[in-house]
């Protein structure tokens, strides 16, 4: 390159350096007068959030196709990939009026298929509102598939999903974040212990006794054999996911940047409890059973995060430890109990979800602070159990509604279409009986288990 | 001596082993195969293609026992793999001229236990 071509490079390029600022400024100047607008903010706060938890599906995948045998996992990740299309669809045509609409205080009668809605819901356009709804509705529906795993039929499953979508999920949605009449009593749930949470795990489980127990999981005399998980990478890959999106299931449904402070806390207390909840869980089956087990405490952490979901807003940094640790001891000890009654949750869906959305649930009551926005102080500050009794009779009608309403959907599902697969198609693996396609092709894989 | 070698179906492995366990038969050694013979192949489909898969997955048995042991042995595999079905698999006795124990070098009818 001569000397003069390389004087004229060095010249164009001071100018970019001069010229880039002064475009930087005029950019920055357009972006913070949208920003001015406190609506254009907020969605893009909701929207991510609502990215966060869409992200919650591969980390609900990833967990249960790593805790199920390896005949089993192009199965279960269909039901994980194919529940959200559903869901999407089913909260888009009936879940969002049910859930949102002008209605009762039962449920809503307004806004099928968004028609007729105003433009703007809870300070944020209506469509980025929605978004951050479906994918809360996705994640309560893709909880059951690992309840039910390795042993329900595909055509049942996405028959399901979409009525749970469509009907259960924002029925119970309604009662509390719709204006129904949970919300009227001064019910609590920040972000869904009990509307995602409590009613995914209420689902599981009626779904898991309805199927009965995978081939092989209880011997004769009733005692629990081991069906060990074919990947545990994978499934602490989809731990780690899940914690991950937490932050934006919990720290987005606050709808609002604000000044910062509340995201901070519900940021700072969906960690704390996750961590303790992890630590716990491994604390409890190291005492129990003389090995950390990883699965185990990886449960534990998913327990701490579901417990601080409903008070993560109410509540101060030092509860979120006990709330986590106290739901990391409990799932451990659920995932014992349901053994001994012989339900088989191949992932422990409902002492995770289940169990541990009504104890975060009653902790609003417990460890929730009046001057934190709570209606009434809980328990600890006042003396005063009122508020665990509203969150009682909360978590207690959403899970007897749920029961009811799952019950009688599993059962006609199993008249018409059929919920379980048969023996030999079950020994054999879902995957080449539902799909025609293994999950690890040209691996060979015992499927003697 | 004799060392019985049997294909069976994977899903039958289970009530093969309870089987073995009920007469008293505790030894036995399971490794994966893939092997055709009188079943047909079955269809799987990938990305819209369907193909036949046409070598099938067994599992191989084997298990060395002494003259006493053989039909017991034979009789609780039949038992447990047994479906009526084509595809149940095919049981092979062959004689076992040696074996020896490492432990102990232990050789002959002690060995096989």
């Amino acid at each position: 390159m001569s000397a003069k071509a390389l004087r004229l490079c060095l010249v164009a390029i001071l100018a970019l350096i001069v010229a880039v600022p002064a475009f930087a400024g005029t950019v920055s100047a357009e972006v913070s007068n949208s920003f001015s607008s406190k609506q254009g903010l907020d969605t893009v706060w909701v929207l991510i959030a609502a990215f966060l938890v869409f992200f919650m599906q591969p980390g609900f995948g990833m967990v249960e196709a790593g805790f199920i045998r390896a005949k089993n996992t192009c199965n279960i990740l269909t039901k994980n990939f194919l529940d959200f299309c559903m869901a999407s669809l089913g909260f888009f045509l009936i879940g969002y009026a049910l859930m949102f609409g002008d209605g009762n205080s039962f449920a809503g009668s307004k806004g099928w298929c968004l028609f007729g809605l105003e433009p703007v819901a809870n300070g944020v356009p209506l469509y980025a509102f929605w978004l951050f709804q479906a994918a809360f509705c996705g994640a309560a529906a893709t909880i059951v598939a690992g309840g039910m795993a390795e042993r329900m039929r595909f055509p049942a499953y996405l028959i399901y999903s979409f009525l749970i979508s469509a009907f259960i999920y924002p029925v119970v949605g309604h009662w509390v974040w719709g204006g129904g009449w949970l919300a009227n009593m001064g019910f609590a749930d920040f972000a869904g212990s009990t509307v995602v949470h409590t009613v995914g795990g209420v689902a599981a489980l009626v779904g898991t006794s309805m199927l009965k127990p995978r081939e092989g999981k209880f011997a004769i005399d009733g005692k629990a054999n081991v069906i060990a998980g074919h990947n545990i990478p994978l499934a602490s890959l989809g731990v780690f996911i899940l914690w991950f999106s937490w932050f934006g299931f919990n720290a987005g449904s606050t709808l609002s940047v604000g000044d910062g402070s509340l995201i901070g806390r519900v940021a700072i207390n969906t960690n704390l409890a996750a961590a303790l909840g992890g630590i716990a869980a491994m604390a409890t089956v190291w005492k129990r059973f003389g090995k950390p087990d990883l699965s185990m405490a990886m449960n534990g952490a998913l327990a701490g995060l579901v417990a601080i979901t409903a008070p993560c807003a109410y509540v101060e940094p030092w509860a979120a430890l006990i709330i986590g640790a106290i739901a990391g001891y409990i799932v451990v000890r659920g995932v014992e109990l349901l053994d001994k009654l012989q339900i088989d949750d191949p992932v422990g869906a409902f002492p995770v979800h289940g169990i541990c959305g009504i104890w975060g649930t009653l902790c609003v009551g417990i460890f929730g602070k009046a001057s934190l926005g709570l209606a009434n102080n809980g328990f600890i500050y006042s003396g005063n159990p009122m508020q665990i009794g509203i969150q009682l009779v909360g978590s207690v009608s959403a899970i007897a509604f749920v029961a009811v309403g799952m019950g009688i959907i599993f059962k006609l599902i199993d008249l018409t279409v059929g919920l379980r697969v048969s023996r030999v198609e079950e020994l054999r693996g879902l995957d080449i009986g539902e799909h025609g396609m293994e999950a690890y092709g040209g691996f060979q894989i015992f499927n003697t288990v | 001596m004799k060392l019985i070698i049997a294909y069976i179906q994977p899903y039958k492995l289970k009530d093969v082993k309870q089987a073995l366990y009920k007469a008293q038969v505790y030894k036995v050694s399971v490794t994966n195969a893939l092997g055709c013979g009188e079943q047909q192949g079955y269809e799987e489909s990938y990305r819209g293609i369907k193909f036949e898969v046409n070598l099938l997955k067994k599992v191989r048995l084997e298990i060395a026992v002494n003259e006493n042991f053989v039909e017991k042995t034979i009789d609780a595999i039949i038992e447990g793999a047994k479906t009526g079905q084509i595809g149940d698999g095919k049981i092979f006795v062959v004689d076992l001229p040696e074996c020896v124990r490492i432990r102990t070098g232990e050789r002959g009818m002690k060995a096989i236990g």
